[in-house]
């Protein structure tokens, strides 16, 4: 049974925009990490896939940024609850990045310097949902927003997004990453409401 | 009761509002008697749904700042947003009596366990304060012998949250030492000049690296990338920092 309470009017959005259930509009890009931010040298930033074997690709910034980009705008949704229309990235599909990749893996662990990881199924991060992002509203990807790339998969809530993104496992079978090992939902859609394991 | 605490957040509880307290002229710390209340860790937030009349609802999520306790009372402290939807109501409007909801506890990493027992560094600014208080609260109730520092930077001295209350926890004995920073306006005769936390604060008030303390950061997020880099030049593990951080990233200056 719901409590009402008493005198509380509360400040609709307006009808024309839909957002996920238990989400608010802000147009403030606030910050949620576990620790310090990393500041990661470009000249020792590098992206890496790998499955449980071996290496499979390597990337320093120079051959990374020669990858083709795109510009996306996108919705974010943290699940602190806010959430944030049009954002506007440039960054490189996940696509591009695991093109002529061959794996029987049906899921990716992503890691990031700082030691974060996140796990997001494979066909989540394939067919232009997912891109390592490196420039945010026309400038390079701040620090704290998870620069020099971040993972940004904007169908999912946005700690599924790993700032400071540095590379991805592939894994046979899914597994908890850092915040999902400590209660958060294990897939986390917005829509659904897949905030927390319980 | 703590090993229950951890597990699943559960359903949504409701809540009676005991009582209200002034902490700032912004803040209000509302005590709640919650159904079923199954206990929580220092650290841990709530989230608190409101519902009006028609059935629209928010949530916002509370830090908890009472010490675990087993009666089924917790204790959140609201700072009033300029624009916002649900902290005005929880600071001006709420009476005792009235009823809300909570879900909880949430969250299993920026918490403190009465068993850590190696020296710990709190660093709040401004209503950062809330969590880190729990911490405090919880070492205190438990008779901790975890050496605590805590540097808490506040705006002027009309801001500080829980004073009277951190003033005797800090004359009780060693086990709690308080440093404040004023960043706006500082107490008469104060011997440090208005100004954000330096480095030279952080090596004259916090513990040396080589202690090795495990630290908690909680602030807005410029506050928080501002002092955990200064933690960092002062050789503390990266590994060793917790941190929380609220609100938008734009300097507020």
């Amino acid at each position: 049974m719901t409590i009402v309470s008493r005198g509380f009017a509360g400040r609709r959005n307006a009808a024309d925009v839909k957002l996920p259930p238990g989400q608010y509009l802000t147009t403030d890009f606030p910050v949620l990490s576990a620790g310090p931010t990393p500041h990661i040298a470009l000249d020792r930033w590098e992206f890496v896939i790998e499955d449980c074997n071996k290496v499979l690709k390597r990337w320093d910034w120079r051959s990374f940024r020669q990858l083709p980009t795109e510009r996306i705008t996108v919705d974010l949704h943290c699940v602190t609850r806010w959430s944030k229309l049009g954002t506007s990235w440039e960054g490189v599909s996940l696509d591009v990045l695991l093109a002529d990749t061959k794996t029987e893996c049906a899921f990716a662990m992503f890691r990031s310097y700082g030691d974060y990881t996140t796990n997001v199924p494979l066909k989540d991060i394939m067919n232009g949902r997912a891109w390592i992002a490196f420039n945010y509203d026309g400038v390079d990807l701040a620090p704290e927003h998870g620069g020099p790339a971040r993972l940004l998969v904007p169908h999912l809530y946005l700690w599924k997004s790993a700032k400071w993104v540095k590379g991805l496992t592939l894994m046979p079978h899914n597994e908890p990453g850092f915040w999902e090992n400590l209660g958060y939902h294990i897939y986390g859609d917005p829509w659904k409401e897949q905030r927390y394991s319980e | 009761m703590e090993g229950t605490a951890v597990l699943g957040i559960g359903t949504w509880r409701t809540a009676t509002v005991l009582d209200l307290r002034d902490e700032t002229p912004s803040a209000r710390t509302l005590a709640l008697e919650v159904r079923d209340w199954p206990g929580h860790i220092a650290g841990q937030h709530v989230d608190v749904r409101l519902t009006a009349a028609d059935g629209y609802s928010a949530v916002r999520s509370y830090s908890i700042a009472s010490a675990p306790r087993s009666n089924g009372r917790i204790e959140i402290t609201v700072e009033r947003l300029p624009n916002g939807e649900v902290s005005p109501y929880l600071t001006q409007q709420v009476m005792a009596g009235d009823e809300l909801e909570v879900r909880g506890p949430i969250g299993r990493w920026f918490v403190w366990h009465p068993e850590q027992a190696m020296p710990i560094q709190l660093v709040a600014g401004g209503s950062g304060i809330v969590p880190l208080m729990a911490m405090i609260r919880s070492h205190a109730s438990a008779g901790s012998i975890a050496p605590f520092r805590l540097l808490y930077s506040v705006r002027e001295p009309g801001f500080i949250f829980y004073r009277d209350e951190l003033r005797a926890l800090s004359n009780r004995g060693d086990s709690l030492v308080v440093t404040y920073a004023y960043t706006r306006v500082t107490p008469k005769d104060w011997p440090r000049s208005a100004g954000r936390i330096d480095q030279e604060l952080i090596a004259g008030s916090t513990w040396p690296s080589n202690l090795q303390p495990s630290c908690y950061v909680c602030g807005p997020t410029s506050f928080v990338e501002h002092t955990t880099d200064l933690l960092i030049a002062g050789g503390h593990d990266r590994d060793r920092i917790r941190t929380e951080r609220f609100g938008a990233t734009g300097e507020q200056k």
